[in-house]
């Protein structure tokens, strides 16, 4: 089973070779900012390329980025790949200490990062240790900033030119951190091979054109941001820069739509649900679009349909997979979607370089139609977790020599159509706004707080935004901080997504006869 | 206070602080960075301004530097409305 296959490329050759096919067509956009040509942006990330070997990064490397999304970063991209390293793309928008945390935990040997976060992060290495050495950017866009930053380091010791590393498949291409459910974020590390059979697939199911317009929505330490940068650079299509800013507001957000010609869009249902409530979708031009791709969460059927309704004759694909598998399984949304349809849409079939499986609590496949967990295997599953051999071992069915089978913790059954549909979770991860979000990261955030005691976390279904995540917490003093001040204390120390929609003050917590927390009737409590 | 502040903190209130104790909520309280409103909040707030006081947001404006305190918000409606 699971031949394993070596793909012949690393990741970074597809633009080094879309560079020597189509040298002068537009790789990236940045609305705002300016554009780069193939031949320039695989000029700019060898440069990046020499920096790194010169500051002693090598095979196996892993390379922080702490960079806002720019034509700056994709160079940086390609210029660690190039290096023969790993990329570690953090959020900028998350808490210093968290981005920290992860760059101390793969231990990056080398960092690119924006000044303005450069102080935040000194002050919380002091408690972590030894700080990696960076090229520090005084602001990106276009890609002056960082070509800015390696001319300041040239001038002081011109780089040698290098050669591009020719990464074995097994070598690791990213690591992307996602939700721990012990309050840290852990890493998944995926390799070349990982990589590249994915976009492979891609290529498949989207035939993309040099004349496509790819947009990059998601930002690039989540794990869709893999299919916008290397499908669309593979193929020598352009890659449409979607602001954080500009990426919560539907309004500004259609307009890009139409303004940019995005050909084949990519984002969570939320945005895409925001887009057609608020968007004012049939009063643009929107006729370049063609595919629309959505991953990460379930989307609504009601607002699916209104989408779909408001910009028919599209094609509409359900992307489902754990950022350990990327996308392991896909649906093409049959249209039009009948009135009465209350189910959302099925997660699919298996996609082609991947295997998957139902499997009851044993590991034994099920029979077609029974409920039970699903499993993949097959060259675009992980490599395990960052320095977690447990919890690495732990995320796979024991061997029993039919291959690595990766537990995916999502309870699904084989429909009578041949498509896997979406049941729930064995666990406690839920998704919001596409994000993965264990809800112990999020009671080990609201512990940080001095004055509560106690804290435990339960996801709600909701029809609106599909899950809405309630707090319960119990105080040290008689009289608790405001609703006001938690939801700050939370902004300053969770990522958006994992700020609570409620806080519900508690004498104590239900406790179970052995003394743990009582989810189920905290869930009762409502 | 003004018109325009009260009825906009009563919104909040109502919408989006459900129980807390109004006098929690300051002209100066942060909304957008203090975890208050998130992406979709912020539409909605938005929404009920420009239908409440008949006028119109720029996409640009709907952002931390313009929506973050009840009193920056009272200040650009009345701008508007000017």
């Amino acid at each position: 089973m699971t031949p394993a296959v070596a793909t012949a490329a690393p990741l970074h050759r597809y633009l080094i070779e879309a560079a020597r096919r189509w040298p002068e067509q537009t790789a990236v956009v940045e609305p705002g900012a300016g554009s780069i040509s193939y031949a320039r942006l695989d000029h700019l990330s060898d440069r990046v390329r020499d920096r790194l070997h010169a500051m002693g990064v090598r095979r196996g490397d892993r390379v922080g980025l702490y960079l806002r999304k720019s034509i700056d970063t994709v160079a940086a991209i390609y210029g660690v790949l190039k290096a023969g390293a790993a990329y570690v793309p953090v959020d900028p928008g998350a808490p210093a200490s968290r981005d920290a945390f992860i760059l101390h935990n793969c231990a990056v040997s080398a960092l690119l990062v924006e000044s303005r976060f450069d102080s935040a992060l000194r002050a919380e290495h002091e408690q972590l240790g030894r700080l990696p050495p960076m090229v520090v950017l005084e602001r990106v866009g276009g890609g002056q900033g960082l070509s800015a930053a390696l001319d300041a380091l040239d001038r002081e010791e011109a780089a040698k030119l290098s050669d591009t590393f020719d990464s074995a498949p097994g070598d690791l291409a990213y690591i992307l951190y996602t939700s721990g459910s012990t309050g840290k974020p852990k890493g998944v590390m995926l390799s070349h091979e990982n990589a590249v059979s994915f976009v492979d697939w891609c290529s498949e199911l989207l035939e993309p054109r040099t004349s496509d317009r790819f947009s990059s929505h998601a930002p690039f330490h989540f794990d869709l941001s893999i299919l916008d940068i290397h499908v669309c650079l593979k193929h020598g299509a352009t890659l449409v820069l979607v602001g954080e800013d500009v990426g919560k507001d539907p309004e500004r957000l259609a307009q890009l739509i139409a303004g940019e010609r995005i050909s084949i869009w990519y984002s969570a249902p939320s945005i895409l649900a925001l887009l057609s409530q608020f968007g004012r979708l049939s009063d643009r031009d929107l006729s370049a679009l063609r595919i629309v791709l959505f991953a990460g969460e379930v989307f609504p059927i009601k607002h699916l349909r209104t989408l779909t309704q408001q910009l028919p004759g599209r094609r509409y694909v359900n992307l489902y997979g754990p950022t350990e598998t990327n996308v392991c399984t896909w649906y093409e949304v049959k249209l039009p979607i009948p009135e009465g349809q209350a189910k959302p849409v099925p997660i699919g079939v298996s996609c082609s370089h991947l295997q998957c499986r139902v499997v009851d609590g044993e590991g034994a496949a099920v029979h077609p139609g029974q409920e039970g967990e699903l499993v993949v295997a097959g060259r675009g599953v992980m490599q395990g977790y960052w320095a977690l051999p447990e919890q690495s071992a732990r995320a796979f069915l024991p061997d029993d020599g039919e291959g690595r089978w990766y537990r995916t913790g999502d309870v699904v059954f084989e429909d009578p159509d041949g498509n896997y549909a979406y049941l729930g979770r064995r666990d406690r991860m839920v998704k919001r706004r596409g994000y993965r979000v264990e809800l112990g990261e999020i009671e080990a955030g609201l512990y940080r707080h001095a004055l509560v005691k106690e804290a435990a976390v339960v996801a709600i279904p909701d029809e609106e935004s599909g899950v809405k995540i309630k707090a319960f917490l119990s105080c040290r003093e008689e009289k608790h901080p405001s609703l006001i001040e938690m939801k700050r204390f939370c902004a300053q120390n969770l990522p958006a997504y994992m700020i609570p929609d409620s806080f519900s003050w508690q004498a104590a917590l239900p406790k179970t006869s052995t003394d743990k927390v009582d989810y189920q009737r905290l869930k009762e409590l409502r | 206070m003004s018109d325009v502040e009260y009825s906009v903190k009563q919104f909040i209130l109502k919408e989006f602080l459900p129980g807390e104790d109004p006098s929690e909520l300051t002209s100066s309280t942060p909304l957008i960075t203090g975890g208050i409103l998130d992406s979709l909040a912020t539409m909605k707030l938005v929404m009920f301004l420009e239908d409440s006081y008949g006028v119109k947001f720029e996409a640009h404006e709907v952002d931390p530097d313009h929506l973050d305190t009840v009193a920056d918000i009272a200040r650009l409606v009345a701008a508007k409305k000017g």
